[in-house]
């Protein structure tokens, strides 16, 4: 079928993506918006906008009913769920097939696969993809035996969990027990899931994922992006290929993600996820994202595809038009997610109204934003303002280039993480390539400005 | 915002072979203001086109968190008595979770690191502490309620005042 209208169920630069992705291609869009997003860009910019509830997440774009009703109400063909929210949510996809409509995203037996961390460990373990010793535990006892098996320390992770959310370290066997016993109760409070496994900690590891594309039966990739630089497990620089990786790993994990996604027939754009174990050479499965992803500009300033384009033209039930030996990868890329915090203050989150919104412009470089002059930044949503992209043909250009990009962005009205990623890129560190997850305090620490203890509640 | 980013790059490309240090393309539907700066062309957008709104929904404004902060009395200072503020827009709760009794309740003595609440901002979830000694006299804002920066949330007698 070809799709005539899209109905984005998303916010933020998101939403303003798929817009530009639906114009390009002459589709119409229709977006939803909540009460607190009626003025957004993203409003102004679809052809339609209708209001789906109060701006709260829950209330509007977390709300299965009120979506797929205005899609229905505006005679959508489609829905593009774009990244978090309802984007790998089961109960959209089906209800999207009840009412005729059709979903932007994997098949539903797709995000069932993957969407329970223990079922997807599984299909990685039948794919034959090398996961971090490691599994699930009912028992103390049954705990302790596995524990030794894996070696200390190691993590107690919940099934429901993700983003760093129910994650414990246990480093001696002592505190094994009662932590299993918390991670269970806490897991079972805030994700309804009490279920907790336990995995090999890995004492400097790198974020490393391969973008992967599948119309059900041929399954390609499109190369990797390295996210090691988070704070709290979120990621703030992304880049394109990952730096300063063995090529036995590299051509290793982007191998290992092809098979997943032949194993599962996945049928749309996903991310493979691995942990890069940078002692031991090696990488282990972590999980699969069944979504767009924030960070898939850099994919997209390598390859020169439309990421978007791709997912409609699946989702339209087109099979794959490109080849694994159409994908040529030219240059590296690298994206700061520049967000409305004030890192001065441990990254308080500063919501309010845009005064002022100048971005880099040009070629080779790219700016994924929703925010304009007189722009609001609700309280409510998370604190991405924007996404500055460049690209060069050595690493080092593309570093001297986002400091040129950064350097010419001035926000106004809320504070901004701007001049944390320009002392990021003036970092050694970071310079030299190839971080772990750690680095990123490591840096603070190195500024002074270390950061407090975890806030959150698991 | 019509153009495409492409657009403005072939834009670019045509200034920079030029003397011009600025552009500025107005439209109905957008207005772009390019720039030449030390670090390199900047580009700033204002979106004209007004939404298109579909049905009755949102004709009213949103509930804004401006409405409750303008129905704010204005406070006047009592002698031993501290306002509790929030230091951050957010929504305000009362309790750890949703069933779960709340951090305090009038009457209650608290500390100076006694948590009184909790304030939901951007997915991040901050306490607040009632930074002085002393007794809980009123609370403000009820559970789940927007609130904005450094609106009142609680009253507290300082002990010893």
């Amino acid at each position: 079928m070809n799709i005539r209208r899209v109905f984005i169920a998303n916010r933020g630069e998101i939403a303003v993506r798929i817009i530009r992705a639906c114009r390009s291609l002459g589709v119409e869009t229709v977006v939803a918006a909540s009460e607190a997003d009626l003025d957004a860009v993203p409003a102004r910019l679809a052809d339609r906008t209708i209001c789906i509830g109060p701006p709260r997440s829950s209330d509007s774009y977390l709300n299965v009913e009120a979506i797929v009703e205005a899609a229905v109400r505006t005679k959508a063909d489609a829905i593009h769920p774009g990244y978090g929210f309802l984007s790998e949510n089961v109960r959209l996809a089906r209800a999207c097939r009840a009412r005729g409509l059709v979903f932007i995203g994997p098949s539903e037996a797709n995000l069932e696969a993957v969407g329970d961390k223990l079922r997807a460990r599984r299909h990685a373990v039948e794919a034959g993809l090398p996961l971090a010793a490691g599994g699930p535990v009912d028992s103390t006892g049954q705990a302790m035996a596995l524990a030794e098996r894996i070696g200390w320390p190691l993590l107690v992770k919940a099934v429901g969990g993700g983003g760093g959310r129910g994650l414990k370290l246990v480093s001696e066997p002592s505190r094994l027990a009662e932590t299993v016993e918390l991670a269970k109760a806490e897991a079972g409070a805030a994700f309804a899931d009490s279920r907790v496994y336990l995995e090999r900690f890995v004492a400097s590891g790198r974020h490393v994922e391969v973008q992967i594309v599948g119309d059900g039966e041929s399954v390609i990739h499109l190369g990797d992006r390295d996210c090691s630089v988070q704070r709290r497990y979120q990621k703030l620089v992304e880049e394109a290929p990952a730096p300063c990786l063995p090529e036995r790993a590299r051509s290793g994990m982007r191998q290992a993600a092809v098979a997943f996604g032949r194993h599962l027939k996945y049928l749309g754009l996903g991310t493979v996820e691995f942990l890069y174990d940078r002692n031991r050479e090696e990488f282990y499965f972590l999980e699969m994202n069944a979504r767009i992803q924030v960070e898939h500009p850099v994919t997209e300033a390598i390859t020169g595809l439309d990421l978007v384009a791709e997912q409609i033209a699946i989702a339209e039930g087109r099979t794959l038009r490109l080849a694994q030996e159409d994908i040529r990868f030219e240059g590296c890329a690298i994206e700061c997610r520049l967000n409305a915090e004030d890192w001065t203050r441990d990254f308080r989150p500063t919501p309010g109204r845009i005064e002022a919104a100048v971005f880099p412009a040009g070629p080779n470089v790219r700016v994924d934003t929703h925010i304009e002059a007189g722009s609001s930044v609700p309280p409510f949503y998370d604190s991405l303002l924007a996404k500055i992209i460049v690209r060069a043909a050595q690493r080092g250009d593309a570093v001297d280039r986002m400091k040129s990009a950064l350097s010419a962005c001035d926000v106004r009205g809320v504070s901004t993480n701007r001049d944390m990623h320009l002392a990021l890129l003036d970092d050694a560190e970071f310079a030299a390539g190839g971080v772990d997850t750690a680095y990123f305090n490591r840096f603070l620490e190195r500024r002074g400005s270390a950061p407090s203890a975890a806030r959150n509640p698991l | 915002m019509i153009l495409t980013s492409d657009d403005v790059d072939d834009i670019i490309r045509i200034l920079d072979s030029s003397f011009y240090d600025e552009l500025r393309i107005k439209t109905d539907t957008f207005d772009l203001y390019l720039r030449r700066s030390p670090a390199g062309w900047t580009q700033e957008t204002h979106t004209l086109s007004p939404p298109h709104m579909i049905g009755e929904a949102g004709a009213e404004a949103a509930p804004t968190i401006a409405a409750a902060k303008a129905a704010e009395p204005v406070e006047a200072e009592i002698d031993g008595v501290t306002a509790v503020r929030t230091p951050m827009g957010g929504a305000f709760y009362r309790a750890p979770k949703p069933g779960a009794p709340p951090f305090v309740e009038v009457g209650d003595e608290v500390g100076e690191h006694t948590v009184i609440g909790i304030i939901e901002t951007m997915k991040l979830m901050n306490s607040i502490s009632a930074g002085v000694v002393g007794t809980v006299i009123e609370i403000r804002v009820p559970d789940g309620r927007l609130v904005e920066a450094e609106q009142v949330l609680m009253r507290i007698r300082r002990s010893g005042a």
